[in-house]
């Protein structure tokens, strides 16, 4: 077998593609629900019930969804200038970090400045934190062409480990009762939530702004230009002019500050506090939300609701079916398999000779 | 005895281009054979057809007096031919005895026969006076020593053909001699050996005999040891030939000036308002991935004149063709443009007026998966003062205005018009693709006047329609005013455009000379570095000397190149 580069995407196949793909994770998935001696269809109708089903579900939805959106704009910025950021759950950590060290409420009370003032710079903060987490792997790619696959995904593990010895230390909440978390934000500081009763806060409408704020910038922006032609092709983006190393460090920054910030929202919005076990992985899923997107800063929002339901989903559905939780991440990471699989086949003809 | 190889009657054929053109040729034992030709003459296609990587379409090998299966580089291999390529197929990280070794044992056996290879190894060292341990790492080896770890590992494979291809190109002169030396005890063993190479005057020294390939036929065969009436001049003769000279006018390029054969050929100077010096190179040396690619370079270009630089590609062409398109500073020396120092960025390039055709237009030319209107001003965008950027955003509309003036303006056809702007530029067949990046070039966005251009391999792997679009295209803009400097391997091309011609080889060019004062000879000797060229070539380099005195000659040359038997026949 081989491929043969097909001369023209048809649109169809190209927005077709990653619904082909859930579809086939769908079908694969239920083999393993077979296996489990579950039915199939009860299976899946409690997960899209328990992610989608009712205010409450979507709240958790949209509440998880949050984050993702942003580390899920990290990747999708990042690898359209071919800059393959896979620490965006270190950045997120730094960032949640940089939030508490400005409006957390050290010795008792913290900063004392008014809220307009400290939550912007508490956001700028995490920011700055994220993109500086990245600025030495994009130095490393574009002056001495270092692989940053390897330095971005070992970073997470050094931050990881460098939070944990904050928490444990400098950091270290003394009301904890022993408990590895950090001090408690400032309350006031706390993101307002957008429907009562539930844990869904307006960090949701920041993460959506950044959306429409990375799309813009993609679609519409000199710098824009700049990172689709770096990753497109560099040698021919730098006889046009494009400054490569430029774009390649400014994308890292916006792409690392994108990641930090998400660590900000969670702890303003959801956590208060920052602990270990703060992300259930969000800047890694955050790679899966870019791909299924196909690097669209809006198609990033729907794959984020997608993913962040299929975890929501499983967690009610296994207390209904009794199928393990882990089902959700079968489903994500094959949907991720399956997406590069559709994306390359809606490129390249298959011939059998 | 049988001849080593005989060939008979190979023909191959892609497309349009006839590459290989019924060449028969027969390599005895304890000879070497020169195989001699340009770029693009066919010898690679003989080669590989030899090895079996191409299937020849009509023809027959025979390898020590048995026919030799067609398309089968296993075969090949058997037969005893082996191959020493330009760039080496050897792992660093191994030892030399790895190397050999490497690919012989069936990748199934238990047990590698390490002992029984280092002896043969060995043996086979000896015997054809290589020296070196079996057990060093290729990796510390120096350049001369790999090459001859490669003839080690063909001769290791029993191979009693060798075919080198272009040894000496990376070799020292030191080295090369010693690759000589090498190559006299395996001839003197009885191997038969086959030397493509440039450089006549190491296939005068190292060759029993040569053979020389033009446009795919074989053009001569002449024995060299013993025959003193075979020189270099006789040489490049044979391998540039005399098809300019007998060649019939080109079809018009532009306007009822091309009417007459004479204009293209020999412009007349005072068509252009006066010549000003629109570009400098003083001195200047580059290096690429640490190589000094450029050495003391020195080039003058004037307003209104198409200087052309001939040359075997990869003799400095690509560094000072990113030279001038701004991606390559100068290591030392001096860039100027209009007298000024010229600015380092591209952006600033453009705006300055230097209109950019570079060699690879797929590669470098084009950003093929982003659209069509955002490559047509993909060279103003990242200008900072960019007449298409607003407040860091991209003007669209009037983007794509100015795309469309290109498609209008230079002809581009494909779905270029409406939503065919959004496609991807792949799309679009090399002639269009070229058609745009010369639009590009040309028009700029910012509507300053063009007054350097540019052009490397400009018409390569164009249909002719296309090659005379592209050329009216460079007289237009020399008529204009604009510098034109075109960099080209192909001499039909340099023929066809050039006022003034000068040759690059190895990093150096030769001082600036009018057309007329060209031969084919002369230009042939100059492209393979041959300082034994005919008396009327000058070789001073300074540019000051040579240049201003060029286009003054030029002037006087008028009538001198009508007489001139060789243009003259071309009119």
């Amino acid at each position: 077998m081989r491929l043969e580069r097909r001369d023209h995407v048809s649109a169809r196949w190209a927005l077709g593609a990653p619904f082909v793909a859930v579809a086939a994770t769908l079908l694969l998935s239920s083999l393993l629900v077979l296996w489990a001696g579950k039915p199939v269809g009860q299976t899946f109708s409690a997960i899209a019930l328990g992610g989608f089903g009712s205010v409450f579900a979507w709240s958790e939805t949209l509440t998880r969804a949050t984050p993702l959106i942003l580390t899920g704009l990290a990747a999708a910025l990042a690898f359209r200038a071919r800059l393959f950021n896979i620490g965006a759950e270190g950045q997120l950590y730094a960032g949640a970090v940089a939030a508490i060290m400005v409006g957390g409420l050290h010795g008792g009370t913290g900063f004392e400045a008014p809220a307009w003032l400290l939550l912007p710079l508490m956001l700028l903060a995490s920011a700055l934190a994220g993109a500086a987490l990245l600025l030495g792997p994009a130095l490393l790619k574009a002056k001495l062409q270092v692989d940053e696959v390897v330095t971005t995904l070992l970073l997470n593990f050094i931050v990881l480990l460098a939070v944990g010895a904050l928490l444990d230390g400098p950091m270290k909440d003394p009301t904890s009762m022993g408990w590895p978390q950090s001090v408690a934000l400032q309350a006031e500081l706390e993101l307002g939530k957008l429907v009562e009763q539930t844990r869904l806060h307006s960090g949701l409408l920041l993460a959506g702004a950044a959306a429409l704020g990375v799309w813009v910038l993609v679609r519409f922006s000199v710098l824009g230009f700049q990172i689709r032609a770096t990753g497109a092709n560099p040698q021919a983006a730098a006889f046009a002019g494009v400054p490569i190393t430029r774009t390649i460090v400014l994308t890292a920054m916006l792409s690392g500050a994108l990641a930090g910030l998400a660590g900000a929202i969670e702890v303003a919005g959801r956590t208060g506090y920052v602990t270990l076990d703060m992300s259930p992985g969000y800047g890694y899923s955050g790679i899966v939300v870019a791909m299924l997107a196909g690097l669209h800063p809006l198609g990033v929002v729907l794959a984020s609701v997608f993913v962040a339901g299929m975890l929501v989903g499983a967690d009610s559905m296994s207390r209904v079916v009794g199928v393990p939780t882990y089902i959700a991440d079968v489903i994500v990471a094959a949907s991720l398999l399956n997406m590069l699989v559709a994306v390359m086949l809606a490129q390249y003809r298959p011939r059998w000779r | 005895m049988t001849a080593a190889l005989t060939l008979s009657n190979i023909s191959k054929r892609f497309g349009a281009l006839l590459a290989n053109d019924d060449i028969s040729l027969a390599v005895q034992r304890g000879e070497v054979l020169g195989l001699l030709g340009e770029n693009g003459a066919g010898k690679s296609t003989l080669v590989s057809i030899l090895f079996g990587h191409y299937v020849a379409d009509s023809g027959s090998i025979e390898v020590f007096g048995k026919p030799l299966k067609s398309g089968d580089p296993k075969a090949a291999l058997a037969a005893g031919i082996g191959m020493v390529h330009q760039h080496f197929a050897l792992a660093d990280n191994l030892s030399v005895l790895d190397n050999v070794v490497l690919g012989t044992e069936s990748m199934w056996s238990l047990a590698t026969k390490r002992k029984a290879a280092y002896d043969h190894l060995t043996l086979t060292s000896a015997n054809f006076g290589l020296d070196f341990s079996p057990n060093t790492l290729v990796g510390s080896l120096s350049v001369g020593q790999k090459q001859r770890v490669e003839i080690v590992k063909a001769l290791y494979r029993g191979a009693k053909l060798l075919v080198l291809d272009e040894p000496t190109a990376v070799l020292s002169p030191q080295e090369t001699e010693q690759l000589f030396a090498t190559l006299q005890s395996l001839t003197a063993q009885g191997m038969a050996i086959i030397f493509i190479s440039h450089k006549l005057g190491e296939v005068l020294r190292v060759c029993d005999r040569v053979a020389v390939l033009r446009a795919g036929k074989l053009v001569a065969q002449a024995q060299v040891k013993g025959n003193a009436a075979l020189d270099a001049a006789q040489l490049a003769q044979w391998m540039v030939g005399q098809s300019l000279t007998v060649r019939a006018p080109r079809a018009a390029p532009h306007g009822a000036k091309a009417s007459s054969p004479n204009v293209s050929l020999n412009p007349s100077p005072d068509a252009a308002p006066a010549k000003s010096l629109a570009l400098e190179l003083r001195h200047v040396h580059a290096r690429m991935s640490d190589r000094e690619k450029l050495i003391d370079l020195n080039l003058q270009l004037f307003s209104g004149c198409i200087t052309a630089i001939a040359g075997v590609s990869g003799n400095g062409q690509l560094a000072l063709a990113q030279l001038v398109c701004g991606q390559l500073q100068p290591s030392q020396g001096e860039f100027l443009l209009a007298g000024q120092a010229a600015p380092a960025s591209v952006g600033a390039l453009v705006a300055a007026g230097v209109a950019r055709i570079p060699e690879d237009r797929k590669g470098t030319g084009v950003i093929a998966d982003l659209s069509f209107w955002e490559n047509a001003v993909s060279e103003s965008l990242p200008w900072p003062a960019s007449p298409l950027a607003r407040w860091g955003l991209v003007r669209e509309a009037a983007a794509r205005a100015h795309a469309a003036q290109i498609v209008a303006r230079f002809d581009v056809r494909g779905t270029v018009q409406g939503a065919g702007a959004d496609a991807p530029i792949a799309r679009l067949s090399g002639g269009n693709m070229q058609k745009l990046v010369i639009g590009r070039a040309l028009m700029p966005v910012g509507g300053q006047p063009v007054r350097v251009v540019l052009a490397h391999q400009p018409i390569w792997g164009l249909d002719i329609g296309a090659v005379q679009f592209v050329q009216s295209q460079l007289l237009a803009a020399r008529d204009a005013g604009a510098a034109v400097l075109l960099i080209s391997d192909d001499l039909d091309e340099i023929f066809d455009m050039a006022d003034h011609v000068a040759v690059m080889h190895g990093g150096t060019l030769t001082s600036v000379r009018p057309l007329a004062q060209w031969s084919p000879t002369s230009i042939g000797l100059a492209m393979a570095g041959s300082h034994a060229g005919p008396a009327n070539a000058p070789h001073e380099r300074t540019p000051h000397e040579s240049t201003p005195q060029g286009s003054k000659q030029q002037e006087s040359a008028q009538p001198e190149a009508a007489s001139n038997p060789e243009v003259a026949h071309a009119a």
